[in-house]
């Protein structure tokens, strides 16, 4: 038998010298990266620049807007339209509120109950969007008008008395007050608190709920010291989904609201599409906005970190 | 140091089932169980996997229905009762620790459910009982499977449970932990005195923990008793196969003369104690453990008064160090697999003729007519 020494040529692939692969490597990630960060600075960082930008300038339409530094915008942003913060405040808590307890024992059914429908279920659960959201707000119209069968048994079960007599509906009308803006609020972001509560309920072991109800919980206590803490992630997560698009929405107030259910998003679309001067204010009720919601948001997630929550 | 230092437990009884049975659809998982565990035995379940073991554990604890039977703690009828007024806990396969809580919390829960307060020192005690006391503010999965096992074991037990369930508790763990923790159980069950029941289908670790074992198979009990009764003198060819090795060979009684009885088998005339022969006569399967049989090298080796089988020829050959395990073929086809002790005798290599032979008081008879390989291959795959 004779040996064959092995050519290094043949064995190993040709390889670029060290330090053009190391570089080769470092550039990878930012590769990667580009398109996503390309994104964020045309449609994120760019049009927040705008707006900022805007929400101090002067000027109208004709003569064009000049950034004059005008913190006064602010003081009119954020003085004289209390009452629309105040509906888009109370509307979109509302409607998260009623997301979660609606959200929740669907999620939880699908998830512990589903069995092998899970998925058909799910799929049920985001059908709807399918058809498009003005459409679909546009049917609660139908569902809420004063002959419809729901309103006239709300009706008849003499609902609508106590409903009038809170300020959430109007005489014998549901459409157009405040409780139809919720409902249409309710119905279109339902699944964005149903879909990240489902992922996180459905992670959870089955055998732990069998450990609860070994260690003395019946199954409501089991729910509250197991299930519930293990949901969280998705509490927290299907209320900001629905919370945020929520707190900013018009078109539910716009279809089935009245001039008296007015939101900050109407009056921002006002003020840019219906006033020659309103530019500059419009931008710094969108920047109130955004800081009011952000600083909302990170004090809620920061509170759901600890277990002041549960 | 006797149970009431560590629990203060109160007396609870023995555990009692009572024509338990359990049917999914046409499935029969747990068939008319009779059984009663004495209070404060090591008892184990011991089966393969779907001998409806796990699912009698489950009825026990509540977390399964049974379709007819009851079940008794002491005199009081626990069968309707939800699992969480039993006074039993569970042990679970995968531990089934509450991954929010910390090893703390997890261990202080049942205390916690049954609105007791002062839970710092029952709490300390059972960590240190498991030995884990500095782990108490871990996070159940920055602990390691054997850590995680023992706190499943000192949460169930914190709550001095009548019954602990254990169900296959040492699964998933390797098999020098498993020995380890073998033990650890068996000194923690002596220690608190609480009767447990553990499912198990590793034979060894039924047979180095429990007090009794009960061989379930189908869904009935095959055959209970003491460790060492099931291997001396198993009733039927699946207990023999199952609970280690047997070498069975079918044959016929042809008389029971005082204390012998005599069976001939493949044309040789084989001996037994006649109080180990459950028939007087027909057909008969004589069992004998491959430990307990010897080989020589010719008849003439043989001590006087031994069963053996001549004409054997080595087929295979395993040296294992502590012993050297051979299978050898006999004239008539059957192969007897024999273990001997390495005391320093010549290793047989295959192919060699050889004589085997064993003391004819270490055999056991079967009744005749039963599948010769129940419970052979199932052990192979479980163990």
């Amino acid at each position: 038998m004779t040996a064959v020494a092995p050519t290094s040529a043949a064995e190993k692939p040709v390889e670029p010298p060290p330090a053009q692969r190391k570089l080769r490597r470092n550039l990878t990630p930012w590769v990667l990266l580009l398109p996503g960060l390309l994104w964020l600075v045309v449609f994120f960082l760019v049009p927040i620049l705008t707006s900022v930008s805007a929400s101090v300038q002067q000027g109208d339409y004709d003569d064009g807007f000049k950034l004059t530094w005008h913190w006064a915008n602010y003081a009119d942003a954020i003085t004289k339209y209390g009452t629309q913060y105040l509906h888009s405040g109370i509307y979109s808590v509302l409607c998260t509120v009623l997301c979660l307890a609606l959200g929740y024992p669907v999620a939880y059914f699908i998830a512990f109950k589903g069995g092998r429908w899970k998925s058909l279920l799910m799929a049920l659960v985001i059908v709807p969007s399918f058809t498009s959201f003005l459409i679909r707000t546009i049917a609660w119209k139908t569902i809420l008008a004063d002959n419809s069968p729901l309103v006239r048994t709300l009706s008849d079960l003499h609902v609508l008395k106590i409903t009038t007599a809170l300020g959430w509906t109007v005489g014998d009308h549901v459409l157009a007050s405040p409780a139809a803006v919720v409902c249409g609020m309710v119905y279109n972001f339902l699944p964005f608190t149903i879909l990240p509560l489902y992922t996180s309920l459905e992670k959870i072991d089955p055998r732990l709920h069998e450990a609860g109800h070994d260690l003395y919980c019946n199954t409501f206590t089991t729910w509250r010291r197991i299930t519930l803490p293990l949901s969280m992630p998705g509490v927290i997560g299907g209320t900001l989904l629905t919370f945020i698009p929520a707190v900013g929405d018009y078109i539910n107030a716009q279809l089935l609201g009245n001039p008296n259910t007015g939101v900050v998003g109407q009056k921002i679309e006002d003020l840019f599409l219906r006033n020659t001067q309103g530019y500059p204010v419009g931008s710094a009720i969108s920047v109130v906005m955004m800081v009011g919601t952000l600083i909302l948001v990170m004090s809620y997630i920061r509170k759901a970190g600890t277990e002041d929550l549960i | 140091m006797s149970s009431n230092d560590v629990l203060g437990r109160t007396e609870g009884g023995d555990l009692r089932l009572v024509g338990l049975t359990k049917r999914y659809g046409s499935f029969t998982a747990v068939d008319d169980l009779d059984l009663t565990v004495p209070q404060g035995s090591f008892f184990a379940l011991l089966g393969a996997s779907g001998c409806g073991k796990t699912t009698t554990l489950r009825m026990v604890s509540g977390l399964e229905e049974p379709t007819i039977g009851q079940i008794f703690l002491g005199d009081e009828d626990v069968t309707d009762r939800k699992p969480y007024r039993r006074p039993v806990n569970t042990v679970f396969q995968n531990y089934a620790l509450f991954p929010h809580l910390d090893i703390y919390e997890n261990v202080a829960f049942g205390l916690r459910r049954r609105g007791r307060k002062d839970v710092r020192k029952p709490v300390e005690e059972m960590l240190d009982l498991v030995e884990l006391g500095h782990l108490a503010k871990r996070k159940p999965n920055q602990l390691s499977g054997g850590q995680q096992q023992r706190i499943a074991l000192a949460r169930a037990l914190i709550n001095q449970p009548q019954v602990l369930l254990l169900d296959e508790p040492l699964g998933a763990l390797d098999l020098k932990l498993r020995r380890q923790m073998q033990i650890e159980l068996k000194r923690i069950q002596l220690e608190v005195g609480l009767t447990f029941v553990h499912v198990t289908h590793d034979q060894e670790e039924a047979m180095t923990m429990a007090d009794t074992i009960a061989v379930m198979n189908a869904g009935r009990i095959e055959q209970m008793g003491s460790p060492a009764e099931l291997y001396e003198n198993p009733r039927t060819t699946f207990v023999a196969n199952f609970l280690g090795q047997s070498n069975l060979i079918p044959g016929t009684v042809e008389g029971v003369t005082g204390e012998t009885a005599t069976i001939s088998a493949h044309g040789q005339r084989l001996t037994l104690d006649a109080a180990r022969c459950p028939v007087t006569s027909g057909p008969v399967i004589l069992g004998v453990r491959p430990e307990k049989v010897q080989i020589a090298l010719s008849a003439e080796e043989v001590p006087a008064g031994s069963n053996q089988l001549a004409g054997g020829v080595v087929l295979d050959t395993s040296f294992i160090g502590v012993s050297t395990q051979y299978l050898v073929k006999l004239p008539s086809g059957e192969e007897i697999s024999v273990f001997e002790q390495n005391t320093g005798r010549e290793i047989q290599r295959p192919g060699a003729e050889v004589v085997v032979f064993w003391d004819p008081s270490q055999g056991f008879g079967l009744e005749g007519g039963q599948d010769i390989e129940a419970g052979a291959d199932i052990e192979e795959v479980a163990a």
